[in-house]
């Protein structure tokens, strides 16, 4: 520390000397900040701190630092890992962090009041899918049994049919089945419930109007939270059975062989969205083009993560295996970002996609991804009354901006640094996807009519079923 | 604390038979050096056989690897912090002449801290917390040793507090820090205050016991002396009571930068202040195979510290306590 301050007093030193010879001899020479300028005003606020917590989902920000696109917008970033998504939330909404890699159901449960009740918009999908559920070893051992086989391997995906007859006898014996999320309204938690319910196993209700927030109203399964780099760990230690986390936590288990990922959210629900960057709304107010400037550099980040065909992820890996930044061993990372996924040890399997950060408009936010963790959270009441249609498609637009995104994609476009084809088409997208078909339970979800899609589930709330 | 004493009391056990200068000299330098190779021994022999989910247990050959490795990456860091200078300076030149009204600055480097950046907060995190609970106990204790009243008043409240762990207080501070300490441009980090006030909350007892035991022992002939002269309460303070109980005040001291450093390292970890206590938490929850060995790297580098702050007391004892025959260990 002394060696920097003292590194930077001098270079104040020097900079002062030597600014005015600079300036001239620079001012003909095209620098990159300058470009954008006369659209896109300089950023209000320039040292701006970043949250995240430690995923390899985390990658869009870590390469946006160190390939140098947050410095090229005139930005100084600093990347802090947080203790929890709640720390998260809450110094993001106390203003100590400028933004963070959000849970996506984060924003939309802060704007409802779910939890901590603040007003947080996002303007950036971070990515799609990236998480699994893992079982330990033993509930694997029992589950094996009835999880058909083909030559000799596991049919992926394997639903939650299978763990059925496991939780039954835990039940039949009286011991509780624990399985572990990372927060009340993440994506894990709903993708976890949704393979569950959809394999018949009820993951409990919340009841936040009885003050009851446990999320095991009539559960068969007990859901809990655990901060993801501490699943493994936790179920190690008994804890928990099993756990739905993001990577590298899922092959980390595979690596200490002290469980088996049993099924991606790829094969949940198909590019599903995962996390968002967030920031609160009284921030985005007072630091507009601050704002503008930040998703382009993510943006970019993204569009390398994803180029020529995944060709950059080994240099991600490196990146990400970083102590600062995920720091897990590179080979853990490198099993899923590389666009692999090893189930039980050994049985390593093609997933291309199952860590997407630009391709498919994954960058986007879609009201459509907004709504189904809107539905999600009234499924499991989270949510305890009943909301009209009208009522998610405003939250959507509260917590979505794509207006800011559109404002970020259109100033790389004018500079050259990405191609329209590569967006959607903003003068006509409306934010709301096709209806969409893969689901592992085949339901289809139309994020237009909510409440038509929350009448197709059998375990869940649904209209005007109250607990 | 008990091993601290015990292994002085050995070697003055050692010291008492009356050997030869030579083989006292040897004894005295070489049973430490055998002391440490036997436990380096066992350490290795031990690690090689805990087999944990993250790989072996790191032996000393794994931990002085990851050493080596701190150091490159500090090295690496530095590097690119100057680097980091040099485009900011152009950045900031280039956007001047487009757009002369700018304010520019250099700022500071952007980059994540080295093992060796968090040692120096650590160490002035706790000096700062050090002295400012030693300027609130020395006053305080020094009034209760003087005063049998005072210390009567005082004491239930010091047995009360004096049992309670960091980490309780900790919520309480991390709370209060955040809601009182509201600044737009703040002269120190909130997690720095706050775990300067930790530190500080913890470090507080032991210097006020020891000086108000320290005052209240005063030679009854000083005080008489000190009577006959009629020196009035501040000489008698500043010439009486402070130069006879300066050995007291700074065993308490030492005891307090002990238990500040200690407290320190949990504190850092559990709210993730900056410092070798997130060091240790941070490599925890990568869990990557090398984890284990830089957190022992951090274990020793704590174990060392400590023991050098200890000996920076002991020296400063010496130096400023009149009864030089005193043994002090």
């Amino acid at each position: 520390m002394t060696n920097l301050k003292l590194l930077s007093s001098l270079k104040r030193v020097v900079k002062s000397l030597r600014v005015g010879v600079i300036s001239t001899v620079l001012s003909g020479s095209v620098i990159v900040t300058g470009v954008s300028a006369q659209e896109l005003g300089w950023p209000e606020k320039e040292e701006l701190k970043f949250g995240f917590i430690k995923l390899t989902d985390m990658a869009p920000l870590a390469v946006a630092y160190e390939k140098g696109y947050f410095e090229e917008e005139g930005l100084y970033v600093t990347l802090e890992a947080q203790a929890n998504w709640k720390v998260l939330l809450d110094r993001v909404i106390d203003g100590q962090l400028d933004g963070a890699h959000m849970l996506a159901g984060q924003p939309l449960g802060a704007t409802i009041g779910y939890g901590t009740k603040a007003d947080i918009i996002t303007a950036f999908s971070m990515d799609l899918n990236g998480n699994a559920i893992t079982v330990s070893n033993d509930i694997w051992k029992e589950m094996k049994k009835h999880v058909p086989h083909e030559g000799g391997k596991p049919v992926h995906p394997i639903s939650a049919d299978s763990l059925k007859p496991v939780v039954d006898d835990f039940k039949s014996k009286g011991k509780p089945f624990k399985m572990g999320m990372v927060f009340p309204v993440s994506t894990h938690n709903y993708e976890l419930r949704y393979w569950l319910a959809a394999g018949g196993i009820h993951p409990g209700f919340y009841a936040p109007h009885k003050g009851d927030t446990s999320g095991q109203i009539n559960a068969d399964a007990l859901l809990s939270v655990t901060p993801p780099p501490q699943m493994p760990s936790t179920m190690e230690a008994g804890t928990i059975h099993g756990y739905c986390v993001g990577e590298p936590w899922n092959q980390q288990a595979v690596f200490k062989g002290i469980g088996v990922p049993v099924v991606t959210d790829y094969e949940i629900w198909k590019n599903n969205p995962e996390k968002v960057f967030g920031v609160s709304k009284g921030w985005a107010e007072k630091y507009p083009n601050t704002h503008v400037r930040v998703v382009k550099a993510m943006i970019r980040a993204a569009m390398w993560l994803d180029e020529n065909n995944n060709a950059n992820r080994p240099e991600a890996v490196k990146i990400l295996a970083k102590s600062q930044y995920v720091g897990a061993d590179y080979e853990v990372i490198a099993n899923s970002m590389t666009g692999t996924f090893e189930y039980e040890k050994g049985d390593k399997r093609d997933v291309p996609d199952f860590n997407v950060f630009f391709r498919y408009n994954a960058t986007y936010p879609f009201y459509s991804d907004a709504i189904w963790y809107l539905t999600q959270m009234r499924r499991w009441g989270q949510i305890s009354e009943p909301k009209a249609d009208s009522w998610y498609k405003d939250i959507a637009k509260q917590v979505y901006r794509p207006d800011i995104y559109a404002q970020a994609a259109k100033a790389l476009i004018a500079e050259g640094k990405a191609k329209a084809v590569d967006f959607p088409e903003f003068a006509t997208e409306t934010g709301f996807k096709p209806a969409q078909i893969h689901f592992i339970d085949n339901i289809v979800y139309d994020g237009s009519q909510p409440n038509a899609y929350l009448e197709k589930f059998a375990i869940g709330l649904k209209n005007d079923s109250k607990i | 604390m008990s091993k601290q004493q015990t292994v002085p009391m050995i070697f003055n056990q050692v010291r008492d038979i009356n050997w030869p200068t030579l083989n006292q000299f040897l004894t005295a330098t070489a049973l430490p050096i055998v002391g440490i190779v036997i436990f380096l021994g066992l350490w290795s022999l031990m690690a090689k056989n805990i087999d944990t989910s993250l790989g072996t247990f790191p032996g000393p050959g794994a931990v002085w690897q990851q050493t080596i490795v701190l150091v490159d990456e500090h090295n690496t860091q530095m590097e690119k912090a100057s680097k980091f200078y040099d485009r900011q300076e152009q950045r900031n030149a280039a956007r001047l002449a487009k757009d002369p009204s700018y304010a520019s600055k250099i700022r500071d480097f952007t980059g994540a801290p080295t093992f060796f950046e968090q040692i120096w907060t650590s160490l002035y995190t706790v000096m700062v917390g050090f002295i400012v609970a030693s300027l609130l106990a020395i006053p305080i204790g020094i009034l209760c040793g003087l005063s049998k009243n005072a210390y009567t008043a005082i004491n239930p409240l010091i047995q009360l507090f004096k049992p309670v762990s960091p980490l309780a207080w900790l919520p309480l501070v991390t709370m209060v820090v955040s809601a009182v300490y509201v600044s737009s441009d703040p002269m120190f980090s909130k997690s720095f205050i706050t775990s300067a006030v930790t530190v500080a909350l913890c470090c507080l007892w032991p210097t006020l016991i020891n000086t108000a035991v320290g005052v209240s022992s005063i030679d009854k002939d000083l005080i008489n002396v000190s009577k006959v002269l009629r020196l009035n309460g501040l000489s008698h303070v500043t010439k009486i009571v402070l130069p006879s109980s300066i050995p007291a005040i700074f065993t308490g001291l030492r005891l307090s930068l002990g238990i500040g450093w200690m407290v320190l390292i949990a504190a850092e970890m559990l709210a993730q202040n900056p410092g070798l206590g997130k060091f240790v938490w941070d490599e925890f929850q990568n869990g990557s195979s090398e984890s284990l060995a830089r957190i022992m790297v951090a274990v020793l580098t704590i174990g060392v510290i400590g023991f050098a702050l200890d000996r920076i007391m002991l020296a400063l004892q010496r130096t400023f306590s009149w009864d030089k025959s005193a043994v002090l260990r």
